[in-house]
């Protein structure tokens, strides 16, 4: 274990006093790592964390006897907007980590649910994991080469989306449509703020 | 009959943060650190790695810092609060207590130009 290496690590610059937490969630293999990397001004950076499957961190460590361990793996994007640096995170799209939402949702804004229109069965539960934190959150489809393209409404019925929950679809791979999805992500936090005050 | 083994990873998370299990503070994976001139000298190697790589001129956050050094964020989190309390290192003081609506409405400004 050597030290970082200092040349590539990218400092925010220094008028830079806020930060903003956004989870790109999905089920695994729908794109969550390139839609970070599509919108990130630094190369997408990962955090691992050792865990017990009752734990997250070390908090539980004494008289542990023999419980068995994982990692948990998060890879997460930035990008500076003026005084504010916005983190990416994408969450872990496997089911045997949705238990550790609890530490990934704590001060997020809200969430980017992606989608597959050829797994709309695997996103139940994400959908059922992001309204059990309370989170705000959007739903973008992320339209595959080759996918059959579906209407709204059959997508939104498959989802069983409240009506007031925007849909949108996106290429991960493409910055400015990985923003415009953000647009209507940030729209939707931004709107339900002015309603609460 | 051998005894069973604790997780190496947890273990070594352990030894790492001197034996701390809970940080002093409420930091989360996207909070800015930087760093402050302070002397060194008794820091353990672990904070002073963690002290190495965050910089007097621009922050960096938790998460950037735990995968910069291959540490747990729970590791960073613990390490980073004896830092604060130390006065090693420092969160940036933004210059209003803007509310996040505003922080918000610039993220979507900054948004609007990437499209």
């Amino acid at each position: 274990m050597g030290s970082a290496n200092l040349s590539e690590v990218a400092y925010l610059p220094d008028t830079v006093t806020r930060s903003v937490k956004l989870l790109v969630a999905g089920p695994f293999g729908v794109g969550k790592t390139t839609f970070v990397g599509s919108v990130s001004e630094i190369r997408p950076l990962r955090t691992e964390e050792p865990i017990t499957k009752a734990s997250v961190g070390v908090d539980d460590l004494a008289g542990l006897p023999a419980k068995t361990s994982t990692t948990v793996a998060m890879d997460f994007g930035r990008r500076t907007f003026g005084g504010v640096a916005l983190y990416l995170f994408g969450t872990p799209g496997q089911h045997r980590f949705l238990p550790m939402w609890d530490e990934l949702a704590r001060g997020a804004l809200g969430a980017l649910v992606l989608v597959d229109t050829r797994r709309l069965d695997h996103c139940d539960e994400i959908l059922s994991a992001v309204e059990k934190r309370g989170l705000p959150y959007t739903v973008a489809v992320n339209e595959f080469e080759g996918a059959r393209r579906y209407p709204a409404q059959e997508i939104r019925e498959a989802l069983d989306l409240a009506p007031t929950t925007p849909l949108t679809v996106c290429d991960a791979r493409d910055q400015s449509s990985s923003a415009k999805a953000l647009i209507v992500l940030v729209e939707h936090l931004t709107t339900r703020r002015e309603m609460l005050a | 009959m051998s005894r069973r083994r604790r997780d190496p990873g947890l273990v070594r998370a352990y030894v790492m943060t001197g034996g701390v299990l809970r940080p002093s503070r409420e930091l989360g994976l996207v909070t800015l650190l930087v760093a402050r001139e302070a002397p060194v000298q008794g820091l353990a190697p672990e904070p002073r790695r963690v002290l190495g790589v965050c910089s007097r001129h621009g922050a960096l956050s938790v998460a950037e810092v735990a995968a910069h050094l291959d540490l747990p964020p729970s590791v960073v989190t613990i390490l980073a609060s004896a830092l604060l309390d130390s006065g090693h290192l420092a969160v940036p003081v933004p210059d209003a207590g803007a509310p996040d609506i505003d922080v918000l409405r610039e993220v979507l400004r900054g948004l609007r130009q990437l499209v």
